[in-house]
């Protein structure tokens, strides 16, 4: 150790001891904590909405009646027995309600899965392997996304016997007909990632393709996957509501589509049985708007100008705050702290 | 200790462009030995074969023709499964070559596993830690659980190079390793290397467009124009005495104290006039034809 390299190391290392100690107490970091997203109150409520929905979805049947049976109180507004009314053959809302949400929740579950699996392997796997792979995994993704998907999947619903039209055939329709618009933006990161050094390097180190693949570049792709997920989900459940409204939804399971679907051919519009098509419509919205906010959250992680540029913004409202708190103590403002700030956002 | 011998390498490209195809040739029948405990420098500009060279070595790419073997001390070639256990690679961008995702350790425990040199866990965290200390990276089990933008360039870089010599490879290839580095870490870096080269009897090829640094690092200079080896030689004859016009007009690149007031390469020599179909070799001190000179050299050897 005679080289002049340790006078650099050295200061280096004086810096990352003294950093070491004062880290002491800090917990083990890991990459993963990189892909969190950072708590914002638009975040918060993006997961307050999709936990509740979803926790209703999970514990509501087990605690409502049986949304089948039928009694003389036809569309009887919310009242006490009945939190949510009834309809016209006198059934619980409120217990519709619960298992709708379970039956939608199911189908845009493992669509969302579906959708992502498909479309990591037809994005990533041909984007890696690049050349005739590449190629034919792109014609076919482009084919697909340009498949018109809702009528599609009118087509193959109307074509499917109502009886053999379950869960899965639905949800296996509604995936094949989504996953191609996230495998094309999955191709273009991953073509970005895989022309880094690090994923050459690994290759020099002798790493397997798969390893390659699944522990070098999918990690720095999962922000995108995750994204893409949400938004399969979001589709999924309007997907599935438009075809159960038209008819065409599963027959073995009931979801927020086909209570809308019973509430159309109740004529609860013209009644003005609102607490009828209300609900499961509140319930679809609120999800797909929980799942959007949890989507923009997750958007900066993969455009960090995004964060920035939240970051600014508050940075902007507490110079505005810390002004009009001076303003009002009738104390001087600082010349160049708070306003400069302010201008240079603006 | 492993040597290596590349022999008439050419690459071809073909670039195409509507229905027309044309064919780039990268590097141009490219002869090259490298021997361990000495450091042959490949000297040339942007898109004259340098990195080509390297990933061939690599086995990046395939070449069009020639050949790469690579030998035990005993003369017995290194069979496939072995080759990236000898032959490894310092990339040029320390802050593109670690994984943002993953911590140090995985970057150096991964070889060591690939290649089999570690038995257990705690046996695998061992090395890491030693690999680290050898390349100054100290305290290493503070610096072993951080990820790479926790570190510094320079810091990055010695990272890349344990990880290169984490398989316990004889053959390093470092591409342009202190290129993207500050000036003031660069010394350090290319002592470390130097350094690690006495321990191991590496045998270095050290790829550059800096005349200054080949000459403080190498023994030999081996000069690239095109693809094809312009001039070759022990690397103070190469820098104190060009021959060739293009070795001139790399010369004349460097900034030199001594030398008053600036000087515009390009105007000191005329680029169009530059040949690059004739080789100086300061081995056999004569001019020879670029492509078969390169042969008539290795077989002098």
């Amino acid at each position: 150790m005679t080289n002049p390299s340790n006078a650099p190391a050295a200061a280096d290392n004086a810096e990352l001891l003294a950093e070491a100690a004062a880290e002491t107490g800090r917990a083990p970091r890991s990459g993963w904590r990189m892909l969190l997203p950072t708590m914002t109150p638009w975040l918060a409520v993006g997961l307050i909405l999709v936990g509740g929905i979803t926790l209703f979805g999970l514990i509501g049947p087990l605690l409502v009646g049986d949304p089948t049976e039928i009694r003389d109180q036809g569309l009887t507004a919310p009242t006490g027995d009945f939190i949510l009314g009834t309809t016209q053959t006198g059934q619980d809302v409120m217990a519709q309600l619960a298992y709708a949400t379970r039956g939608s929740l199911q189908i845009g579950f493992i669509v969302g899965v579906l959708a992502t699996v498909l479309s990591a392997f037809f994005g990533i796997y041909g984007a890696y392997r690049g050349r005739v792979v590449d190629e034919a995994f792109s014609l076919f993704t482009n084919v697909c996304l340009v498949i018109p998907g809702l009528p599609l999947v009118i087509v193959i619903s109307g074509f499917v016997p109502r009886e053999s039209r379950g869960l899965w055939t639905i949800a296996l329709v509604l995936a094949i007909t989504s996953w191609a618009g996230s495998a094309r933006v999955l191709r273009a990161q991953t073509l970005s990632v895989r022309n880094r050094d690090y994923v050459a390097a690994s290759q020099v180190s002798g790493e397997r393709p798969w390893r390659v693949i699944v522990v070098e570049i999918l990690p720095n792709l999962l922000p995108v996957i995750a994204s893409q997920f949400v938004f399969a989900v979001i589709s999924a459940l309007l997907g599935e509501a438009g075809l159960s409204f038209i008819g065409l939804g599963a027959s073995n399971s009931s979801t927020l589509g086909t209570m809308l679907f019973y509430a159309q051919n109740g004529f609860a519009l013209p009644l003005g049985a609102w607490w009828w098509f209300v609900p499961p419509g509140l319930v679809i919205a609120l999800f797909g708007m929980g799942l959007a906010l949890i989507n923009f959250s997750i958007d900066e992680i993969i455009n960090p100008k995004l964060k920035n540029t939240r970051l600014h913004r508050k940075r902007a409202r507490r110079a505005l705050r810390l002004e009009r708190e001076l303003a009002r103590t009738g104390r001087k403002v600082p010349r160049q702290a708070a306003p400069s700030d302010e201008e240079t956002v603006r | 200790m492993t040597s290596v011998k590349i022999t008439d390498l050419v690459k071809d490209y073909t670039l195409r462009s509507g229905l027309k195809r044309t064919r780039l040739r990268a590097v141009d029948h490219v002869s090259l030995e490298l021997t361990p405990g000495r450091t042959v420098a490949l000297v040339g500009e942007s898109g004259s074969g340098k990195s080509t060279i390297a990933k061939i070595l690599t086995r990046m790419e395939r070449p069009t023709s020639g050949t790469v073997e690579v030998r035990l001390d005993d003369g017995t070639p290194v069979p496939n499964g072995h080759y990236r256990r000898e032959v490894q690679m310092v990339f040029q961008d320390p802050f593109a070559s670690l994984n943002p995702f993953h911590s140090i350790e995985h970057h150096i425990a991964r070889p060591l596993k690939i290649h089999g040199r570690t038995q257990s866990q705690e046996d695998t965290r061992a090395r890491v830690l030693e690999m680290l200390e050898r390349v100054n990276l100290t305290p290493a089990e503070a610096i072993a659980p951080r990820r790479p933008h926790e570190l510094s360039g320079g810091q990055r870089q010695r990272v890349a190079i344990a990880r290169a010599l984490a398989p316990g490879a004889q053959v390093l290839i470092a591409d342009e390793p202190v290129s993207m580095l500050d000036v003031s870490i660069r010394l350090g870096v290319l002592n470390l290397l130097g350094r690690l080269q006495r321990e191991d009897q590496l045998a270095v090829l050290y790829i550059t467009h800096d005349l200054a640094t080949a000459r403080h690092f190498s023994d030999e200079i081996v000069v690239l124009y095109r693809g094809r080896v312009v001039e070759r030689g022990p690397s103070d004859a190469v820098i104190l005495d060009p021959h060739h016009d293009y070795t001139k007009l790399l010369a004349l690149a460097a900034p030199d104290p001594e030398r008053p007031g600036r000087v515009t390469s390009e105007a000191a020599v005329d680029r169009k006039a530059i040949d690059n179909s004739t080789c100086y070799d300061h081995f056999a001190g004569e001019w020879r034809e670029a492509a078969a000179g390169a042969k008539a050299a290795v077989s002098a050897d």
